[in-house]
């Protein structure tokens, strides 16, 4: 916003933004160059800042080394398994809360509230016990009823139940337990509260019953807020670390942010940093575009968060 | 609590509707955060065969570890200058944008991109960067200033390699909040003041600073959430909280203690102390924010 002529400051406003820009640029732009220089030159002190020719060589290498091939494949079920999961339950759970009236409704807006900014990370041990049976709680209960001793009584002999699915090292297992989230369901149901009343008393005159209500009108003014968080939800899903690190031991199971480690090259290895800066490249590549072309329903939902 | 004027009368529909989400997280929420409570009461062997119920032991000898309250200590430092150098390069970038009124829109696209990139792979960005043999910053500090850089030896190089890169990839989160806000500030309060006379910097600090506070105060407390869990990525590939526990955050005890050494009694302990600490947090922004915000209809 400029007000008034300040020649001096507007040099500076210049200045200082590129200069910000170029800064923040740095780390990948000296990645970039990196993956295209052969093994000589990236371990040349200090690295020459002039690109190579060996861009597509080494990003073959890091594709083969790393098999990036399965982890990108893996990376993008998960996070679009989130992103699908998180909206389309969300969705429904805002459309419940905002759009009826019945008993239990304000416990479950206060049993899914709560669960509002706290993050995997602060219980991933019992959620790991969690996902490693998921029929544990049931279990919990069989045996605290003493049902087993019912079975047993019934059949006549010995039985002893056990419950087990696991969801380790599968799909399910890396995208059910993110899919808890109450961020999204707070953003629709904000947004629903702010559309208009006549919208509904409308539909009902008509005769629409409540779904029609939702798929026809309600699912289509919420496309700018969907567009947002699919933005939103898939970069979150993507950059998943701590969870598909636990969840995964298979390494075909891995995801390529996790994945990307073993290209790191240790002290003992040959400096390999080209490899590893060509892997990073590929991993950063699809959410940096997603967000990129995506950008301004990006910024509105983002922004819209603060709300 | 908010609901709709006209509102829709079925008996099993809305139970339906909220039944997916009302699952996952009492599957993945509630039931697991209802364990961890449990087992922080509890002491149990490392092969999970024998438990004993200890009160608050674990807690009691948690807060008298050393080793913990040396982590307490390291993620205070941690997100606080993950804080500082990300909100202010934000800040700072921002009002730029917003001054340069034709260039606003590029230079978004140019800061933004930095929001998609993974915490662990800005880790490797920096560690690559400042590596003490082969990152060219390293070697700039070393030639240029004479400083003897080794992140993998020296504590207060790895803290000050984890919080760059923490505060680089949080910088256009925060970068995109404070362009908001600023444009946001109403266009005749600053032309107000320019006409009794206030400069460009006492505007900005007497009038925009201000109205940005509700900003500011997001901001912030979404950079420390971030700093406390989201920088596990980093630390993990970066320094696995070395050298000498110099860089073992919080987040990344929880997961040392429990799935490397097998405590679960002190980890899920540590995990509960962290859930308090976010809920702290989340009250005090809700009682904060609730004041501001006009819910319509």
């Amino acid at each position: 916003m400029m007000v008034e002529k300040t020649p001096i400051l507007d040099t500076f406003t210049y200045v200082a933004l590129v200069l910000g820009i170029a800064v923040v640029g740095f780390p990948i732009f000296y990645a970039i160059i990196a993956a295209t220089l052969p093994i000589e030159e990236v371990s040349r002190v200090p690295m020459p800042m002039i690109p190579g020719d060996q861009f597509f060589d080494n990003i073959g290498e890091a594709w083969r080394r790393g098999d990036l091939g399965t982890q990108l494949f893996n990376s993008f079920i998960m996070a679009s398994g989130i992103t699908l999961g998180k909206i389309i339950v969300s969705l429904f759970g805002a459309f419940s809360i905002v759009y009826f009236d019945y008993r239990l409704r304000t416990v479950a807006f206060a049993t899914v509230f709560c669960t509002l900014m706290l993050p995997i990370e602060v219980r991933i041990l019992p959620t790991y016990e969690m996902a490693a049976n998921i029929f544990g709680p049931l279990q919990s209960f069989w045996d605290a009823l003493g049902l087993d001793g019912l079975v047993t009584w019934f059949a006549g002999h010995d039985i002893h139940v056990t419950l087990e699915f696991s969801l380790l090292d599968s799909y399910a297992g890396l995208i059910l337990p993110l899919t808890a989230s109450a961020t999204c369901t707070f953003l629709f149901r904000q947004f629903f509260l702010t559309i208009p009343e006549e919208l509904c008393e409308a539909a009902k005159m008509d005769g629409a019953s409540p779904m029609t209500f939702f798929w026809k009108i309600l699912l289509p003014l919420s496309k700018t807020n969907i567009a947002a968080l699919v933005v939103i939800e898939f970069v979150y899903g993507w950059n998943q670390y701590l969870w598909p690190l636990l969840i995964t031991t298979d390494p075909k199971m891995t995801t390529a942010v996790i994945g990307l480690k073993h290209l790191l090259p240790s002290p003992d290895d040959s400096p390999d940093w080209h490899i590893a800066m060509a892997g990073a490249l590929l991993v950063v590549l699809p959410p940096v575009l997603v967000v990129l072309s995506m950008q301004r329903w990006f910024v509105k939902g983002l922004v819209e968060r603060e709300k | 609590m908010l609901k709709k004027r006209s509102y829709f009368k079925k008996s099993t529909l809305p139970y339906l509707l909220i039944l997916p989400q009302l699952l996952i997280t009492t599957a993945f929420f509630y039931w697991p955060a209802l364990q961890g409570l449990v087992a922080s009461f509890q002491l149990s062997d490392p092969f999970g065969l024998r438990t004993q119920f200890v009160w608050f032991d674990n807690y009691i000898a948690l807060f008298r570890d050393p080793l913990y309250l040396k982590s307490f200590l390291t993620t205070l430092v941690f997100s606080g200058s993950v804080a500082a150098v990300s909100i202010c390069f934000g800040l700072f970038l921002a009002t730029m944008a917003n001054r340069a009124l034709r260039m606003t829109a590029v230079t978004r696209t140019l800061l933004i991109w930095p929001y998609a990139i993974a915490p662990a792979i800005s880790g490797v960005l920096f560690l690559f960067l400042m590596h003490p043999s082969y990152g060219v910053v390293a070697i700039a500090f070393k030639r240029w200033f004479g400083l003897d850089w080794n992140p993998l030896l020296e504590s207060s190089d790895a803290m000050l390699l984890i919080v760059l890169a923490s505060s680089w990839k949080n910088i256009s989160y925060n970068f995109v909040f404070f362009l908001a806000g600023l444009q946001a500030v109403p266009r005749s309060l600053i032309e107000a003041a320019a006409m009794d006379g206030a400069g460009p910097l006492r505007r900005f600090w007497t009038i925009t600073f201000p109205l940005l506070s509700p900003t500011m105060f997001f901001v912030t407390v979404m950079t420390i959430i971030f700093s406390f869990f989201e920088s596990f990525g980093i630390i993990h590939t970066v320094t696995q909280g070395g050298p000498g526990g110099s860089t073992n955050i919080l987040v990344y005890k929880v997961y040392q203690d429990g799935f490397i050494g097998l405590n679960l009694g002190s980890s899920s302990a540590q995990s509960i102390v962290l859930m308090v600490l976010i809920v702290l947090i989340t009250v005090l922004q809700f009682k904060y924010v609730e004041r501001k915000v006009q819910y319509t209809g």
